[in-house]
This record gives structure tokens, C-alpha cells and sequence, in this order.
């Protein structure tokens, strides 16, 4: 029973990340005050701190982990490749095409929520488009091949709106917003996304058997009673919810949803359906320790989440393929 | 009772036709040979027949509901896919997926379908190895015990011989005729002839999209229909240890 205690293992990792990103931030209180503040609101600045901005940043850091974490799995175990990660079908593209439209507009600053929902509406955009290209059935390549053409559309229209930007600093503005991050986010954030997450999560956490059978090929999952149409759909349906809404409060964070389940597949016998919950639990840890990084390694200059992900990710990434190459697997 | 019965089927690829009004039953006990040259249409017929893609005309399998399916046939397919480096009685046990409610775990039942699978494919020193660095034809007696696992009334296998060492290929027909004799039904496309005659209880033949000929292996593969349908001439002959038969010469 090694897999109950690995889940066990990354819900402990979890809990004391979150613990840490509680206990971390410029306004140095000291743990216990902090605690004190947090449960029973003692101390009007500390209270303020830990519920207003602390707290928010670590609860979506658990959110978007475990969305990513969770979304990669499912995308890797349904294309069958270790490559795929839920950025692949230009949900993230599109969503985070919105939110620069949103900024571009200036329809970001004339009331809060404008940009997390134009970056939602645009997720619900390439929802369409996928549907529309890649059609409700057809083979793991169509969709593939949908996603790159979504992606690339979204990715067009992004460098178009920086282009036409009026002033460098608007056009500063979006690409540091692009970058990803969960710096002065609010618990508004938290309750504008939690909704779409639990709908996806809800969705994904159904694919495992299916995806368990996709092993040995469409037509042999088929004949195990799988069905793939609402397999797929499930997937795109639920990827979107959890990405779109991720990259709403967040901006768009690489990286994750590749290597989490990446690092975790060897640890749950290589099972799609059991990387599911190990890369939910996998991703928030993941990210929360990002999200703790960027605050203790340069807390002076606002490094990005999205960045960070990326330059520890892409390196770890390089060493696993290194490693899975010379296992010849 | 027909596990398979097919009433003026027809499947298209594209504009045109494939499969031309196939009618056809299998009963229990039958191990029938799908034979045909390249292109003649046995993957399609078998495909179709599973309601694995368009067609017209009836196919009992076709219409039943998907897990209904699932424990009425079981089906290999010719690429042997393990797409994840997983043990090897992992895959075995995805075989008893059609008889697990959502969320159910194997019980009891289900370990003595898993542990007859792998008994009967030699198996028993696999079950934890890893089945993508198992070779070729140790990875094809791991997806047989997945279907065998399934314990289906109807076995299809599309190829199953391919890539298989004599031995193997003939312990699998045997494996077959046996599982046939049980009182299920196997239906395995088949090119090598020689193996056909030996194994089979009755062979299918397709050519061009349509039934050339079906019946017991020395009826029907006579010289006629091997120079029309196969261009080939043979040797074919009762020997005093079962039916020999090996092809001689392309007929052109």
C-alpha cells in the first residue's frame, strides 16, 4: 500500500507549505502572533495581513497548484504522451488574451473583477473553438492539432494588442501581468475562481478509469466500456474550468502541469488514474513552495511566480527527460 | 445462440464502400479465421462489427450499450499499445474494468479472472515486471491475458500472430481452439494459411470488401479460390498428423 502513503506524504508536504506561506511575507509577525491574528483576529495590521493578503495568496496557491497538477495529468494521461500539459489546447492562451484586452481596454481598472472575467470569457472562447475544430469525437490528434491552432491564434492577437499598446508602460503593464503571479490578490479572487475549479476538479477526478484504459489504445478502451466522446469532453470541459479560471486570477504559470506529473509518475507504478490525486497534491505543493520562493529569494523586486516556475521547472524538466532517456523508456 | 451476428453490413472509408453486404453468424464453439489479402477488409469487418466505427446494415455487438459490450466481446487490437511504463498485472487487471461499478474495487472474482489469465498465458513469473520493457512477444501475451481476463462469451483478435515466434504463434492457436471448445467463440484474422487450417474450426474469407467464401478450412481453401482471391498456388494435403498446407507461388 505505498500509494495511501504517498498521498499521505504530499497532504503533509501541503499542510506545512501552506503553514509557511502563512508564516512568510515583508511584514515580519512573528508566528504566533500571526496565528493569533489569523484564527481570532487579534491585532487590527496583523489581522489585516493574514486574512486580506496573506491568506488569499496561499489558498489560490493550493487552488492553482492542484488545478494544474491535476489538469496535467489528465492531459498527458488522456494524449498518452508525457509532453502534453494543460496549457496544450489554448485554454491559458486565449483566457489570458482576455485579461490583456481587459487591460488594453482599460476595462481592468474601471471596475476589479473586468479582468479575471474577460480572461474567463476568453477560456469559454477556446472551449468553443476546440469543440468546433476538433469536433465532439475524432482521434487525440485532431484535438492536439486544434489546441497549437487556438494557441497560436491567441498568442497573435496577445502580440498584436502589445503592439498597438498606446504607451510602454501599458504595454509593461500587461506582460508583467502575463507573467503570472499571486501577489495582492484578494479573497475575491478566491471566491471568483473557487466555483469554476470545484466544477473542473469535480470533472477530472471522474476520468481515472477511463484514462487507466486509454493505456492500451482508443479501440481497446473503447471495447472496455469506456466511452470517449464523454471522455473528452469531460477533459476539455473540465481543463477549461480549472486553467481558464487559474489564469484568471493568476495570469498564465508554465510548468507546472508538465513536470509535477512528470516527477510523480514513477511513484504511483506509472497508473494514469492514480497521478491524478498525486499530481493535484503534487501541484499545490509545487506551487506554494514557488510562491514562498519568490518572496524570500528576491523580496525587494517583485519576482513573478510565472518566472520562477519556469526556471526551475524547464531545468528539471531537461534532467528528467536526461534520466528517462537513459532508462530507455 | 450467435455470439455475432451480421445482417448486409456495410462500412465506408471515405467516398467508398469497404465492406459490401456482409452477412455472417459465429456461435459458441466456433474459432473462425478471418483471412484475406492486405486491404480485403477484415480489420473494417471486425471493426464495424464492434461498432467501433460507421455502419450500415445490422450488428448485434453494435447495438448494445458500451458496457454491455464490454462483457459480451473482447477485442485486440493489431498495434499493441501500453502507452505507460505500468506492471504487467496492472494491465492484466484493466480487463475486469467492464465488470466493476464506478469507483469499485477488484474482489474476489475478479483476482481468479486476473490469476487464470496469467496462469494461462505462462505469465506468473511477470506479474510485477514492468510491461513496456518486456519484448514484443512477451507483450502480447500480456494484452491476450488482458482479454482473456475479460472473460467475455466472444473473443476478437485482429493480427494476434504477428510478430510471434513459431512457438507462441502456435500455443496461441491452441490457446484459442481451446477457449473455443470451453464454449466461447474466438474470431482472429489470420495470413498465414498453414496456421489457419491447422487451428481453425471454420474460415472466413474476404475478398475486396466482400465474403469470397466461409466454411471448414479444407472446403474452402481450394485452388480456385486461392489463385482468384489470394494469387497464390499451394500445397494442400491431409497429413497423418492434421491438414499441411504451404503456399507455393504467386499466380500472377
Amino acid at each position: 500500500m505505498r500509494f495511501p502513503l504517498l498521498l499521505a506524504g504530499l497532504a503533509l508536504l501541503v499542510v506545512a507549505l501552506f503553514a509557511g506561506s502563512l508564516l512568510v511575507g515583508p511584514a515580519g509577525i512573528a508566528p504566533a502572533r500571526a496565528l493569533a491574528a489569523l484564527v481570532r483576529g487579534e491585532g487590527l495590521a496583523e489581522t489585516l495581513v493574514m486574512r486580506e493578503i496573506r491568506l488569499p495568496r496561499a489558498l489560490l496557491a493550493v487552488m492553482i497548484g492542484a488545478s494544474l497538477g491535476l489538469a496535467g495529468a489528465a492531459m498527458q494521461g488522456y494524449l498518452r504522451n508525457p509532453l502534453a500539459e494543460p496549457g496544450l489546447i489554448g485554454i491559458s492562451g486565449s483566457a489570458a488574451l482576455g485579461a490583456v484586452l481587459a487591460l488594453h481596454t482599460g476595462l481592468a481598472a474601471a471596475f476589479a473583477l473586468a479582468l479575471p472575467l474577460a480572461a474567463l470569457a476568453g477560456a469559454v472562447v477556446a472551449v468553443g473553438l476546440i469543440l468546433a475544430l476538433a469536433g465532439r469525437t475524432g482521434g487525440s490528434i485532431t484535438l492536439i492539432l486544434a489546441g497549437i491552432a487556438v494557441s497560436a491564434m491567441a498568442g497573435a492577437l496577445t502580440s498584436l494588442v502589445l503592439n498597438l499598446s498606446p504607451n510602454p508602460f501599458a504595454a509593461a503593464e500587461i506582460v508583467f501581468w502575463m507573467m503570472g503571479s499571486l501577489a495582492d490578490r484578494s479573497m475575491v479572487h478566491v471566491w471568483l475562481a473557487l466555483p469554476f475549479m470545484a466544477v473542473g476538479w469535480a470533472l477530472l477526478a471522474t476520468l481515472g478509469r477511463g484514462l487507466d484504459a486509454l493505456t492500451l489504445g482508443e479501440d481497446a478502451a473503447a471495447t472496455l466500456g469506456v466511452s470517449l466522446t464523454r471522455l473528452r469532453l469531460m477533459l476539455i470541459g473540465g481543463t477549461a474550468c480549472v486553467v481558464g479560471a487559474g489564469t484568471a486570477v493568476a495570469g498564465a504559470i508554465g510548468f507546472v502541469g508538465l513536470v509535477v506529473p512528470h516527477i510523480l509518475r514513477p511513484f504511483v507504478g506509472a497508473r494514469p488514474s492514480r497521478l491524478l490525486a498525486a499530481s493535484a497534491l503534487g501541484g499545490a505543493a509545487m506551487l506554494l513552495a514557488a510562491d514562498i520562493a519568490v518572496r524570500l529569494v528576491l523580496p525587494e523586486r517583485d519576482l513573478k511566480l510565472g518566472v520562477l516556475t519556469a526556471l526551475v521547472g524547464a531545468p528539471l524538466f531537461l534532467h528528467l527527460i536526461y534520466r528517462t532517456r537513459r532508462e530507455g523508456l | 445462440m450467435a455470439l455475432l451476428s451480421l445482417a448486409h453490413l456495410y462500412a465506408a472509408r471515405g467516398p467508398c464502400d469497404v465492406l459490401h453486404d456482409i452477412s455472417l453468424s459465429v456461435a459458441a464453439g466456433e474459432f473462425v479465421g478471418l483471412l484475406g489479402p492486405n486491404g480485403a477488409g477484415k480489420t473494417t469487418l471486425m471493426r464495424a462489427a464492434l461498432g467501433l466505427m460507421p455502419a450500415r446494415g445490422e450488428a448485434n455487438l453494435a447495438m448494445l450499450d458500451r458496457r454491455a459490450r464490454a462483457r459480451a466481446v473482447a477485442w485486440l487490437p493489431q498495434a499493441r499499445e501500453i502507452a505507460w511504463p505500468v506492471d504487467v498485472e496492472t494491465v492484466i487487471t484493466l480487463g475486469r474494468a467492464p465488470h466493476l461499478a464506478p469507483g469499485q474495487s477488484p474482489g474476489p472474482a475478479d483476482r481468479d479472472a486476473i490469476d487464470a489469465a496469467i496462469a494461462r498465458m505462462g505469465l506468473d513469473g511477470f506479474r510485477t515486471r514492468i510491461a513496456t520493457q518486456l519484448s514484443g512477444g512477451e507483450q502480447a501475451r500480456v494484452l491476450i491475458a488482458r482479454a482473456l481476463a475479460q472473460q467475455t462469451p466472444l473473443l476478437m483478435a485482429d493480427e494476434p500472430t504477428a510478430g510471434l515466434d513459431p512457438a507462441s504463434q502456435i500455443g496461441l492457436m491452441e490457446l484459442f481452439a481451446a477457449t473455443a471448445r470451453e464454449g466461447r467463440a474466438v474470431i482472429a484474422s489470420l495470413h498465414d494459411l498453414g496456421l489457419a487450417v491447422r487451428h481453425c474450426s471454420r474460415v472466413i474469407v474476404l475478398d475486396r470488401g466482400r465474403i469470397a467464401a466461409d466454411g471448414r478450412p479444407d472446403a474452402v481453401l481450394t485452388p480456385d479460390l486461392l489463385a482468384r482471391v489470394f494469387h497464390i498456388s499451394a500445397h494442400f494435403v491431409q497429413g497423418s498428423d492434421g491438414p499441411i498446407f504451404q503456399p507455393l507461388g504467386v499466380i500472377r
